[in-house]
Parts: structure tokens; sequence; C-alpha cells
């Protein structure tokens, strides 16, 4: 054997490093496992909904037609697929990003609301400006809103040790009574008599759609935040630090991470994300902040975030397909004469087996590291 | 033993050792052959030991054994009758368990709890008043004791590992299979407990297959030695006649075991690592730390010998971060240390915690990425934002190279990788760059010959070039062979003091235990 002690040896090893005979092919292999997975627990899914269906009397077949063509079919189908998937991607990302570091935190809702108040409030009292300018303060308003909110758990777990998942879902219900005080009480337009809002942000203020299409601007900030996201946890330092923290906290510790820190910080930046999400529902979609804003994207996140295996990048498939199906469910109530609540159903069959996906992996040998371990 | 009293023993047979001889058993994964034909006997109430290093397929062999894989070719003859075992069940069933190394307990559970839950036929609903009485007679012939009533987790490393083995004693197993079973324990309490087996073996209860890289022990406790060497049987005989350098030749197939490197040149003057007055909050009810000096020079190697759950774990977390101290200042080259990363770089401190998968690595990560875990963020050109993926991947690859870390891919997850290697990856990492100061807990639990022999090589070669050394370890013959200067830790204290060389190992020993 050899024992490389003096330094000049081992740098003299280091110098050249040789590659070591081994599984090259591991890591496409690790992608295909990562592919052909949840590919085949969508079919999985699909079979199962197709069975509920025969039971109820209605052909898979048409139902599956039919959602392809509410929500892919067409350039305005999948329009108001796109539009839906907008601010999923968002509010994933306020699941997924505190799931790099371990957390399963899951109450981005509240965030949504309260960004989406602030930034209503921010717009109405700023209404005469410029509007590029007041879209900006409304976004970030927003944003430091939803920032602050889930930052709050994060601060809870990093330095009290509260269990976050609990702790955000407490919290969503709290943004959610203080959003429905303020909108019906303080802060309600008196002029909004059905449906008590905020006074509007004005229409010179809203944002608009992309040009030549009838999708709003939050849909490109969705894809950016995603990728932007990615590539912070896969090729920056900040994000490997992420990594190293959520895979084992006692390493990172070791290796002196500001491990609370960190935590603190991921919450922060995916509550800005579903704090943004709300933002743009007012400035893009309702105008001011009402009772639509507690539409459930926060919720709907937590489902794409774990579709997506917490991955901000798997959120964007995964976000389109659920906002197609979604897209969907007016087509498929009207043609087929089924109930509102059976693309629900869709989602939980996809839910469920998804989830119960998670175990397969590393079951298959074929895909595992080969040789010498 | 009081089996007539005892419900728990009453239904089972008086019981006696049991013969095992294995024939030409052989076992594949995929086109690796882990055990090649391999056969040996096991003699009614002998202790035999499993010589071989790591990968030579000693545990593959006794998971064949024990039912957790069935072997592809050959056959096991128990008490002369052939015998099928296909599954765990079997084995239990003909009275054959094992003693892992890694430990098998539930944390959140007493051992009272464990032992109880342990047994096979654990009624719906539990009498625990009798159950007491019942565990309070077994224990009564037990010539060792650890706390029945906290739970498991909580103990340290040496206790759990002495529950694990009253719960195979418990459980009434007449052949044990024990995998390193004192590589956590003292001198004192390893030969408590082997003087135990052996007592038990010699009054013709069980038969004992103790897989270990201690000759020692082979030589004092053993009766058998089979060695195995890459899957292949590489000799057997009797452990009285067999000596330590033909049963080396036989594991590593060459003569002579590499020879430990020599400790060159004293201590420099300089206080590199100075703790005073360090005292921690002890957890539930445990004592703290409570260290009034402990001072570590460059180019020495302090070793801290102490029986493990006596603070050691806790001076390793401060050391490293993970802990914060009551009070007290640590101070490294003068500088007051508290285990940020800018500072550790800076001041050039390492902390290596035992078990490195559990604590020092991140498992599900690449071994690249875990090669990486001190500079991904820092290199030799100053901070980095962004990652140099190709850097880490050549550094990790040069590492692997250097240290011999034997990984299916720089890929895989270093979880996938066995405890030698995890334990090479991370002292690969950990001794890359400037180490002004090292402090290093149980850097040899469970690996073999060879791979001690290289860590320690390399923890001297560290100290040689002037690194200060901190080292903590269970074992007493690891402390006594490498450290300038020994500290006995007891209770959260430094309670004796000596110079290493010359060292009297029974001294030592009676100071740990608490009687200086």
């Amino acid at each position: 054997m050899t024992i490389a002690m003096s330094s000049e040896a081992a740098s003299k090893a280091t110098a050249q490093p040789k590659q070591p005979a081994g599984d090259w092919g591991y890591p496409f292999r690790r992608l295909l496992e990562q592919l052909l997975v949840p590919v085949a627990a969508l079919l999985i899914a699909a079979t199962g909904f197709a069975i509920f269906l025969v039971f109820l009397g209605t052909s898979p077949l048409d139902f599956a037609s039919l959602v392809w063509r509410g929500a892919f079919g067409s350039w305005f189908s999948f329009q108001n697929t796109l539009q839906r998937a907008a601010p999923l991607l968002l509010t994933a990302l306020c699941v997924a990003l505190p799931a790099q570091l371990g957390l399963v935190v899951i109450g981005g809702e509240g965030a949504v609301v309260l960004g989406g108040l602030a930034a209503a409030v921010i717009g109405a009292s700023l209404s005469a400006l410029f509007p590029p300018l007041v879209i900006l303060a409304m976004a970030v308003s927003g944003a430091l809103v939803g920032a602050f909110w889930i930052g709050l758990t994060g601060w809870l777990r990093a330095y009290r040790g509260i269990n976050e998942t609990i702790a955000s879902l407490l919290l969503a219900y709290i943004a959610l009574a203080v959003f429905n005080h303020l909108v019906e009480g303080p802060l309600r337009d008196p002029a909004s008599l059905n449906k008590p809002s905020t006074l509007p942000i004005g229409e010179a203020n809203m944002l608009g759609s992309l040009p030549g299409m009838n999708i709003h601007p939050g849909l490109v900030l969705g894809l950016v935040a995603c990728i932007g996201f990615w590539i912070v946890i896969q090729r920056t330092s900040f994000g490997f630090a992420w990594r190293v923290t959520g895979g084992n906290l006692r390493t990172a510790l070791l290796q002196g991470l500001p491990a609370n820190r960190l935590i603190v910080i991921a919450c922060a930046l995916g509550g800005a994300c579903a704090g943004l999400a709300g933002m743009i529902e007012v400035a893009a979609v309702h105008g001011s902040a009402n009772a639509s804003l507690a539409a459930g994207y926060g919720y709907a996140g937590i489902l794409i975030a774990f579709l997506a295996r917490q991955s901000p990048l798997g959120a964007i498939p995964m976000a389109i397909l659920l906002g197609g199906i979604s897209a969907a469910g007016g087509l498929v109530q009207r043609r087929l004469g089924l109930p509102d609540a059976t693309v629900l159903v869709l989602q939980g069959f996809i839910f469920v087996s998804i989830l119960a996906s998670e175990t397969i992996y590393g079951r298959f040998r074929w895909f595992q590291p080969r040789g010498t371990a | 033993m009081s089996a007539a009293l005892d419900p728990v023993f009453h239904d089972k047979p008086a019981h006696r050792a049991l013969e095992v001889e294995a024939i030409g058993v052989t076992k594949r994964f995929g086109p690796f052959v882990a055990l090649d034909n391999v056969s040996l006997k096991i003699r009614r109430g002998t202790v035999h030991a499993l010589l071989g290093e790591n990968g030579a397929g000693k545990s593959t062999f006794v998971k064949c054994l024990l039912g957790y894989y069935k072997s592809d070719e050959g056959d096991f003859v128990v008490e002369g009758r052939e015998a099928t075992i296909a599954r765990p069940a079997d084995a239990d069933a003909l009275g054959m368990g094992m003693v892992y190394q890694h430990f098998t307990l539930v944390p959140s559970m007493t051992a009272s709890e464990n032992l109880v839950m342990s047994r096979s036929n654990v009624p719906g609903i539990i009498d625990w008043k009798a159950e007491r009485r019942q565990l309070f007679n077994f224990l009564k012939n037990m010539p060792f004791l650890v706390p029945m009533d906290v739970p498991v987790g909580e103990l340290a490393a040496g206790e759990r590992q002495k529950t694990e083995i009253l719960k195979q004693l418990y459980l009434n197993r007449r052949l044990i299979v024990l995998d390193e079973p004192t590589s956590t324990l003292t001198p004192q309490e390893a030969a408590e407990v082997l003087g135990l087996v052996r007592s038990l073996v010699e009054m013709g209860d069980i038969t004992v297959v103790i897989i270990t890289h201690k000759l020692k022990e082979v030589a004092a406790y053993a009766d058998d030695v089979t060695v195995l060497r890459k899957g292949k049987f590489a000799g057997s005989g009797s452990a009285k006649e067999l000596g330590p350098e033909e049963l080396t030749a036989m594991m590593i197939g060459e003569p002579h075991a590499p020879k430990p490197v020599e400790r060159l040149g004293g201590p420099d003057a300089e206080e590199r690592l100075a703790i005073r007055n360090l005292k921690t909050e002890g957890e539930l009810g445990r004592f703290g730390l409570s260290i009034d000096k402990l001072v570590v020079r460059p180019r020495e190697i302090v070793g801290v010998a102490g029986v493990s759950g006596n603070g050691q774990k806790d001076l390793v977390e401060v050391l490293g971060g993970q802990r914060s101290p009551a009070s007290g200042d640590v101070l490294v080259s003068g500088a007051p240390y508290h285990g940020g990363r800018d500072e550790a770089r800076r001041l050039g401190v390492r902390v290596l915690p035992e078990e490195p998968l559990r604590n020092a690595s991140v498992p599900k990560m690449s071994v690249v990425a875990n090669m990486n875990l001190r500079r991904f963020d820092h290199d030799e050109k100053g901070p980095r934002r962004w990652l140099d993926l190709k850097g880490m991947n050549e550094r990790a690859l040069g590492m692997i190279q250097s240290y011999g870390v034997r990984t299916p891919s720089p890929e895989a997850p270093i979880a996938a990788l066995s405890g030698g290697n995890v334990q090479r990856a991370t002292l690969a990492r950990e001794f890359d760059g400037e180490v002004d100061l090292l402090v290093i807990s149980n850097p040899c639990f469970g690996l073999d010959v060879k791979a001690v022999a290289e860590v320690r090589a390399r923890i001297v070669a560290a100290r040689n070039a002037g690194t200060a050394v901190l080292l903590l370890s269970e074992d007493l013959d690891e402390v006594m062979e490498l450290s300038d200067r020994i500290v006995v830790m007891h209770h959260g204290e430094i309670v004796h003091e000596t110079p290493g060389p010359g060292a009297d190992a029974l001294d030592i020993g009676r100071h740990m235990v608490g009687h200086g």
C-alpha cells in the first residue's frame, strides 16, 4: 500500500489526477431515473383516475381528449393554462426553496394574501405616480411583506425550534384573518358594495398583457424566478450551502456554515415569491385586494413543489400540468356533466401517486452506481 | 439463570451452544463475487474469530448465515442437519442472532423497552411490572450494567453497544455473531464484555462468532480463527497457535503490516489550542463539560482517553461550533474561537467527529460535493460566489486518487461507500490545505487493519508537519500509540495527565472510571 505522507507526494498526486476506473454512466442513469419515475407515476395516476371515471359511467378517452382540448389543444386554451400556471410557479417556490434546507413550509397562502394586500394598499396610495414606478413599489412591498411572513416561520424554526410546518400553516390562518379584517374594515373601499375590496390601484397601474398574447407578465416573472433559483441552488456557493444544510445540519454546523441564517433567508426568499404572486394577482387580475386573492394558490403551490420533488425547474412543467387541468375544468363540467370537483379528484390521484413514487428511487439496481463501494 | 421462575426462558429447551458448518458458500452480487466457495466449521461452544479486511466477505458470510442474504451456492449444516436459512426468521428459529456494528436499537425507547420489544412473542398488552421483574432477574446475572430507563438515543456509543449485546443474551440466542463488538469500549469494558462472552461460552451456553480487526482479542478470547481475503477462504487454525504476523499476512496477503509512522521532533512552545475554564450546560441532568485548562501545541498529539459518554462528544461539538459553551474561553493561536467558517479557515482549524457519514458528510450528496465542503465557497483565489464545478471535480479526483478512496463513481452519493472509504474521503477533505489544529474523534472506528494504519499514519504525518492534534478516542491502544501527551476525561473534567511515551495503561484505565 502507499501512503502519500509528505505534502510533496500528495501535491504531486493532486497535480495529475487520473480518472479512477469507475462507473461513468451513473450521472446519466440518475437523470433518467429522475425523469422516468415521475412519468411512470403520472401514468399510474391516470390509470387510477380512468377506473374512477369508468365507475362514473364516463369514458376516460372522452375525458382525456376534453382535458387536452381545454388545456393544451388550442392557442386560446393554452394561454388560459399558462395564465393559471403563473402564480403557481411563484407559490411553488415558497415551498421548494425552504425544502432545499429540509424544511416543509406549507403556509404560502398567508404570504400571498398579505403580499397582495400590501401591494394593493401601496398601489392605491401611490396611484397618481408614474405607472412603472407604482408597479415597482407594489412588487417590492408585496415581496417584502411575503418575505417577512415566511421569514418569521424560518426564524421561529431556526432560533426557537418551532416546527416550521405547523408554524407556517397557523401563520397562514392568522394572515387570512388579518387580511379579512383589514379588507372588510379599515382598508375597505366604501364604493365596493357586494365584494369588500381595498381601494382600486387604478386602471393605469394595471399590468397589461404580454405583447401579442392574452397572458399577463406574471408568467415571465414566475419562469425567471424558477430558472433563476434553480441556477442559484445548482451553481452558486450560496445554494450549495443550502443543500449542505438541508442534507445534514450537523455537518453544516461543523463546517461553520451559518445554518440558522440560511434557514431564515431561504424562507424569506420563498415568502417573497409568494408575496409577489399576490402582488401579480392584484396588479394583473383584480385591481384591488379582495377575497378572490385567497383562491388557494398558496396551497396549490405545495402540490406543485412536491410533484416537482422540490426542484424549481421541475415546478415549471408541473405548474403547467396543473394549470392545464384546472383550465380544462370548465369544459369538462359543461360537456360531460361531471361536477367541478372531478378535476380535484384527478389532482388527488396525481398527488398520491407522485408522493408514493418517492419510495421507488434507489430501488432499481440498474440506476444505481456500480462497482467497488 | 433462574429458568424455572422466568417465563421468558421457560418455554425454550435448556439451551446448548450450537454447532454450525458452512460448506462451499458462494454469494454473488451481479458479476461481483462477494463470497467465493467458503467452507468453515464453527465448533460447539467456542469463540470463532472471523478476520479480514473491509470487503473481505466477513459481513456477507454472516449475513448468509443469518438469512439476510440467500447464498447462491453451498449449504449450512446446523447441529448436524442441513438447514434452510432463507430469511432472518429461520436463523432466529435456530437460535442464531447478531450484534451489528451499526446500532439497531430504537433510539427513543429505553433499554428495557428495547429488550422487551425485541422478543418475537411480545403480548398485545405488556405487563410492564412483570417484565421489569424478569428483566431485573436477568440483569442480576449480567456482569455489566447499562442505564435501563434512559432513552437509548441518549446513551453513548459504548453503552449502546453493551445494550445490544445484552439484547442478544436476553433473546436467549445459542449462536451469537458479534460484529466488532469492542470497537467502542474501554479496555476494562472490552475485557469485561469479552470475559463475559468467554465465560458463557465455557459454560456451554453459546457459540460465538466474532468479527474483529483486533488481533489481541483473537489471541486472548478466541478458540478458532478463520481469515477471509477478497471473498475467499485465506486460512484458519487455532487462535493460540497463529501469531499476529501470520494472521496479518493471511489478511492482507503481505507478510508485514504497514509500519507505524514515527513521531519526529518535540512539541513547539506555542499554545495552538488553549481551553480555559470551559463549562457547558449538561443535558437532561447529565454533567456538562468543566475543563480548567487544556493546551495543545504544534507538533504535538494530545490524546484524550475516557469512557465514551464522559464529555468527549460535548468537547468536539464545542470545538466544531455545534454547541455554545456556558462560560470560559477557547483560544486558537491566541485568538478567540467560536467555530465560524471564516474563523476556521483563517486559523486552520479542522474538526472531524466520529461516525463521519452521520456527523461530517451529507449522505445524499455526491463524493465530489462532500470532498468540497471546505472549499466550495473559498478556493486558492479567494471567495467564490459561483461554484467552480470543474475545479471541484478535479480536486475531488485528486483526493480520490491520493487517498485511494474506492467509489463506483465520483458522482455516487457518499452514503453508497463503505465505512472505511467514507472515512478516507472525509480525511482527504479535512487534511487538504493548511491545517494548524486538528480535532479528531475516534478516527478508526470500524476500519480494518490496513485502513487503521493508514489513518493513524496520516495523523502522525500531519503532526510531524507542524499540526497541533487533539485526538479523542475510546480506543486506549490508539491513544497510547499516537499521543505525545495523554489526558483522561471523566464526567466532563480532565482528571489526569501523563506523557504519552511510557504511560501506564492500567493507571489511565483507573482514572477513566473515576478511581484515580
